[in-house]
């Protein structure tokens, strides 16, 4: 095996069963540790890919910022007890592995997995790198400038909405 | 002065300058491949050995500010009472009390250092100048890592430093622990923002992301005055501190030592109110992890500091007994000075109530940042008219050929 496939293979096991030990995890610390062990395979997977900057705005806004934030909110609803979920009769377990055979199985349907091991697309190793992602977002011969200032003042509303509501119960 | 003697002074001048420039190809190995782990020793070499020194430091420093006679027991002026501390929290018992969350107490100590560690990986230490075999001159900065992002993975490596103390603090199971923890999570997370953007100012100004780019952007005229005499191109006035005009600094270097929780953002670990914060349920070693990780931070902040505001490796003045100090000697001293800005602050400066740090942080701070970088921005436009009228391509690229 080529070291890249290696590396894609551990990555992925990385990334793949953080996001397992996620849902299946009852603490719920353990839970946003194992979603910031994923965040970060993810951002080693851009990195492979060429896409620096993609890469650090992962580790930077999802693994640091939103991630930290999550671990902040359970620490002080002190969520933190283990084994607060009862563990009851339910169709939970035959449902996962059910989904777990019949998912994998519609995506090789729809052929998600073909050509898997071809070579990286040329074009994908300029994409993520700081000046291509600025000169995409904000040049004004492509579609993108606008969606992205729409977004950006969606989230200040979302913003301002928070804090009129915060306000309004003080 | 005689004719001779300044020939030969000259001469001196001209061999001393050259043994710092280096063949690119020596006996057929390509020097430059060896830049990386050169680098990588340095930054190990360097941020392990100095940490003993960094505590006798602020000790003594400390010492003199409240008056007292500070570290003189073991060795001459106290110098050997780091190791003897080391030494003592080495045979120390390793207590671990019997509630905590066994797997996450014992990672937290070592990811805060190994975190820390990681970020020195972008730092770019001194400029080493290659000769070409054609005779041509190539500067290569001397880093680990010559990536695209520096300034993002030092970012990102600022913000995951937090999971230590943060699980620290949820793992010793202790109300007070918790609460550190807490703190320092709320704390990074909002000085994170102004720290970014303070840093967003020079990156308009120099035009990349790579520190050592950023490093050779500051390598200029002051403000591209080209009448200025050449000593000081590069110089104390063409670094970003002054080019950026002065607040971005001031906004980093407070939010830099709020995010390394040092007095007088030191609440994570407020002994009044918190025992000792996050480390309460830590000793002997595993406290000694947070220890070294808490100064390996330091290190690496201020050198971030010294890199993008203060000229990393360059000399004050591009003239005589400057420029023959290397470049690396020049970066450890603008580090160091950092260090030392620390303990004054430490020494001077009452600690924050909690309220006043928040204020400080969303709406002082962050305020000032944004509008900072808005008219730097518009400031880095105006100052490229002239030379997109004078038909000359402003290409910062051109200087980073050293960058991928």
């Amino acid at each position: 095996m080529a070291p890249a496939l290696v590396l894609f293979y551990i990555l992925a096991f990385l990334c793949v069963g953080g996001a397992v030990a996620m849902v299946t995890s009852n603490n719920p610390v353990r839970s946003a540790l194992s979603l910031v062990i994923s965040f970060l395979s993810l951002a080693a997977f851009y990195i492979t890919l060429d896409a620096q900057f993609i890469a650090a705005v992962q580790v930077v806004v999802y693994a640091g910022a939103i991630m930290v934030l999550f671990l902040f909110v359970i620490m002080l609803l002190n969520l933190g007890a283990p084994e607060v979920v009862k563990k009851t009769r339910s169709f939970l377990p035959l449902a996962t592995t059910l989904l777990a055979i019949i998912f994998p199985m519609v995506l090789f349907g729809f052929g998600v997995f073909a050509g898997l091991d071809g070579p990286t697309p040329s074009g994908a190793s300029k994409l993520g790198t700081v000046g291509a992602v600025g000169r995409t977002l904000y040049s004004p011969t492509l579609p993108w400038l606008l969606p992205f200032e729409a977004t950006s003042v969606l989230l200040l509303v979302a913003v301002v909405g928070a804090i009129v509501l915060a306000r309004r119960k003080a | 002065m005689p004719k001779s003697l300044l020939a030969s002074w000259d001469h001196l001048r001209d061999s001393i300058y050259n043994a710092f420039i280096l063949p690119r190809y020596f006996h057929g190995v390509d020097l430059s491949h060896l830049v990386p782990y050169l680098a990588l020793i340095g930054i190990f070499g360097f941020s392990l050995s100095i940490l003993p020194f960094l505590i006798w430091i602020e000790r003594v420093a400390l010492g003199l500010v409240q008056d007292r006679t500070g570290p003189n027991r073991v060795g001459p002026r106290g110098l050997l009472q780091p190791s003897a501390d080391v030494l003592k929290l080495f045979f120390k018992e390793d207590f671990q009390p019997k509630s905590v969350d066994k797997r996450l107490y014992y990672i937290a100590p070592f990811l805060t250092v190994m975190i820390a560690l990681s970020a020195g990986a972008v730092l770019p230490l001194a400029n080493i100048t290659f000769r070409l075999p054609n005779g041509t001159l190539q500067n290569v900065p001397l880093m680990v890592a010559n990536v695209n992002i520096g300034l993002l993975y030092m970012l990102a490596a600022s913000s995951l430093g937090v999971y230590g103390i943060v699980l620290a603090g949820w793992a010793s199971n202790n109300k007070y622990s918790l609460i550190g923890g807490l703190r320092a999570a709320a704390q990074v997370i909002s000085y994170e923002l102004a720290m970014g953007l303070a840093l967003l100012c020079v990156v308009v100004q120099a035009g990349t992301v790579n520190l050592g780019g950023i490093v050779y952007a500051q390598d200029t005229l002051p403000f591209g005055l080209t009448w200025l005499p050449p000593f000081l191109k590069g110089s104390v006035f063409s670094w970003f501190w002054l080019q950026s005009l002065i607040v971005p600094v001031i906004l980093y270097t407070i939010a830099m030592i709020a995010e390394t929780n040092r007095a007088p953002f030191d609440l994570p670990e407020a002994e009044s109110e918190l025992v000792a914060g996050f480390h309460t349920e830590y000793s002997a070693m595993k406290f000694a992890a947070f220890f070294a990780g808490e100064y390996i931070n330091m290190l690496a902040v201020c050198a971030l500091n010294a890199a993008v505001f203060w000229g990393g490796w360059l000399p004050p003045f591009n003239c005589f007994p400057f420029t023959f100090i290397p470049g690396f000697v020049w970066f450890i001293l603008k580090i160091m000075s950092g260090i030392c800005l620390y303990v004054w602050l430490r020494g001077t400066l009452p600690r924050l109530r909690y309220d006043a740090l928040m204020n400080l942080g969303w709406k002082k701070m962050l305020p000032i940042a944004l509008i900072w970088l808005f008219v730097l921005a518009g400031y880095s436009l105006i100052r490229q008219i002239p030379v997109h009228l004078a038909g000359v391509h402003y290409t910062q690229a051109a200087m980073l050929s050293g960058g991928k």
